[in-house]
């Protein structure tokens, strides 16, 4: 690809991205929104954050099937008691780490006969 | 409690001078930084395998910045997709971003649109989540969610760049950093819950999410099941408040 190739790919994807992140701020943010829309707003972010969470934990993304076992989740439910504890982030990305690291040490020498 | 700060512009310490203001949106920043370090390397050594110079690497995080959609650009690329094709899937999977930026202009009411404008560049998934989180607490404004958008960035851009570069020289999985940014949605999923409603919500979204990642190809399920949790919770918040008031109007 040349340069111009690249700037016109890169250039045609940065106006996608940019448009839905910047019009409804610029639009939204001059207006007096409706109170239900606003309530409604409000539920947003739990809502994206819990959309974003939940494969994750509950999904296996190779075959995109119902996953209980996986160590993302056994993982997350001592980060989850550390961050209603503590509600530090970076603690709770901290302890996350660790509890990962040492998860996939245990559970590979678990399986490996 | 917003509008108190608002009007007196203090923040945390009391002190508004730029210092403050960039050590404090930093102190918010860098959970989201440390987490963007493994991904945007893994994304430079994975674009640089399929032939994107470290250049065009550093140009694609500048003017796209968005980590899921460099990732399928790339692999796109690499199986030879035309850029339609690229850019109708590059907005579709970032179609999610008007979500958060019409939820960030509650906060960002009034501000000036070129400051609004430079601002709409950094919102993340992890940038909005973060400043949202802290929005709520009240102590926080445009200027330190700015810091934080434009650090993360950053962080972002060095770390493809790096990445393309430098190969392989973090070795995969090193340190459970993988799951940073895991652990950093868990934490503010924690933070964000204020009530039953809340509650209500989370568990909706993440049974839509879950059923429509199974269901669908694709992306759509974040756009999908948070629009369908959120509908949920609004819907039952009326029931539910009037329930564990206590009171009946």
């Amino acid at each position: 690809m040349t340069i111009s190739d690249y700037l016109a790919l890169f250039g045609g994807m940065g106006l996608v991205t940019y448009l839905p992140r910047a019009l409804p701020l610029l639009y939204l943010a001059h207006t007096t929104l409706p109170r239900w829309f606003e309530d409604w707003l409000g539920l947003i972010p739990v809502a994206i954050l819990s959309a974003l969470l939940a494969p994750i934990l509950f999904a296996d993304p190779g075959i995109r099937n119902l996953d209980f076992g996986r160590p993302e989740l056994i993982v997350a439910v001592p980060t989850l008691l550390f961050a209603i504890k503590t509600r530090s982030l970076g603690g709770t990305v901290l302890v996350g780490m660790l509890l990962y690291w040492l998860a996939g040490i245990f559970l590979n020498d678990f399986f490996t006969p | 409690m917003t509008g108190l700060y608002k009007k007196t512009g203090d923040c945390e310490t009391g002190r508004n001078d730029i210092a403050a203001i960039i050590r404090q949106g930093a102190g918010a920043a860098w959970p989201i930084c440390l987490g963007y370090l493994p991904i945007g390397l893994a994304f430079g050594v994975l674009a640089r395998q399929n032939g994107l110079e470290w250049w065009a690497v550093g140009l694609m995080s500048v003017v796209v910045f968005a980590g899921s959609s460099q990732f399928i650009a790339v692999a796109m690329m690499a199986s030879g997709a035309a850029a339609p094709a690229i850019i109708a899937t590059t907005f579709f999977v970032n179609l999610r971003h008007t979500l958060m930026s019409s939820a960030l202009a509650v906060h960002l009411a009034g501000i000036r649109r070129r400051f609004l404008a430079l601002f709409a560049y950094g919102i993340t998934d992890e940038s909005f989540a973060v400043n949202m989180s802290r929005f709520r607490d009240g102590r926080w404004d445009h200027r330190r969610g700015l810091v934080v958008n434009q650090l993360t960035n950053a962080t972002w851009i060095a770390a493809t760049i790096i990445g393309a570069l430098a190969g392989s020289l973090v070795p995969p999985g090193a340190f459970g950093i993988d799951y940073a940014l895991t652990a950093m949605f868990i934490c503010l999923l924690a933070i964000q819950i204020h009530g039953v409603v809340y509650v209500l919500t989370a568990v909706a979204a993440a049974s839509a999410s879950v059923a429509w990642y199974i269901l669908v190809p694709g992306d759509s399920y974040i756009v999908g099941a948070s629009i369908l949790g959120a509908t949920a919770g609004y819907i039952l918040k009326k029931p539910v408040e009037r329930r564990f008031s206590g009171r009946h109007p």
